[in-house]
């Protein structure tokens, strides 16, 4: 379980391997903030291999977004499984993020 | 025949997905179906004992976390109870609000209510009561509510 992160272009792509749960948002928290510090302003989260969010995991998607938006970047997730698009529909945070179905949707036009 | 789990944990983050994943092997005889026990029972289980340790317990490492599951053929009920003073479950905001949409926190009472069959807390907010059956009820989403 951990978090890679892999430049394609201006890009910044984040993988979340396992689960983005309580126990561990803080270090994906800090991963992407330490990205923007360096001036990314272009993030894509990819979670095709991601099992499980929980309600941590969604406050920090919902926390790293407003903060990339105010420095003028964007935040697009990508292959999100069948259980954690219905946690996104549920919680309506589908209407906050732009959901791509693959990593390579998500880059498009951003 | 019912199965009765009991759990004892410390008020430790990190014991949660192995707790959570003892449970879920212990329900794999329920006739719950496949993804209302593997989704809603996961999400349900792991929303009641991440509240219970940051805060009804407050982080407090010196604290407890109880677990016990009733697991029968048709039906799983899992109370969880901490060691802190309880909350006022109704006075949990709607997340799904346009004011409250892009808070960072207070989803994980909203999605047990929505993923469980029926919610129900003690009278001083400190055990809540989930129920899950495979009698229709929430498939997804949509289960019956009887907070506070």
């Amino acid at each position: 379980m951990g978090f890679q992160v892999e430049k394609q272009g201006d890009v910044t792509v984040v993988y979340v391997e396992g689960q983005l749960i309580v126990g561990n948002r803080q270090a994906l928290k800090q991963k992407v903030l330490e990205q923007l510090e360096s001036g990314d302003r272009k993030f894509v989260i990819d979670f095709s291999n991601t099992g499980y969010i929980d309600s941590s995991g969604l406050g920090v998607l919902v926390s790293l977004s407003k903060k990339i938006r105010e420095q003028g970047g964007e935040l697009r997730l990508a292959d999100l499984n069948e259980d954690l698009r219905t946690l996104f529909e549920l919680t309506k945070l589908d209407t906050l993020f732009k959901i791509a179905d693959s990593r390579e949707e998500a880059m498009v036009g951003l | 025949m019912e199965t009765k789990l009991i759990l004892e944990l410390p008020n430790d983050l990190r014991e949660i997905e192995h707790a959570v994943d003892f449970v879920m092997k212990r329900c794999a005889t329920c006739r719950l179906h496949g993804s209302k026990l593997k989704f809603n029972l996961r999400v349900g289980l792991t929303e009641a004992l991440s509240n219970a340790m940051l805060y009804g317990n407050a982080k407090d490492s010196h604290k407890r976390v109880r677990i016990e599951v009733i697991v029968g053929e048709d039906e799983i009920k899992a109370r969880v109870t901490d060691e802190g003073t309880g909350f006022d479950p109704d006075g949990i905001p709607d997340p799904t609000s346009p004011d409250h949409l892009e808070k960072c926190f207070g989803r994980g009472l909203f999605l047990m209510r929505e993923l469980m069959d029926e919610v129900h807390f003690n009278e001083s907010g400190n055990q809540v009561t989930l129920v899950l059956r495979s009698d229709g009820g929430a498939d997804e989403a949509g289960g019956e509510v009887d907070g506070a």
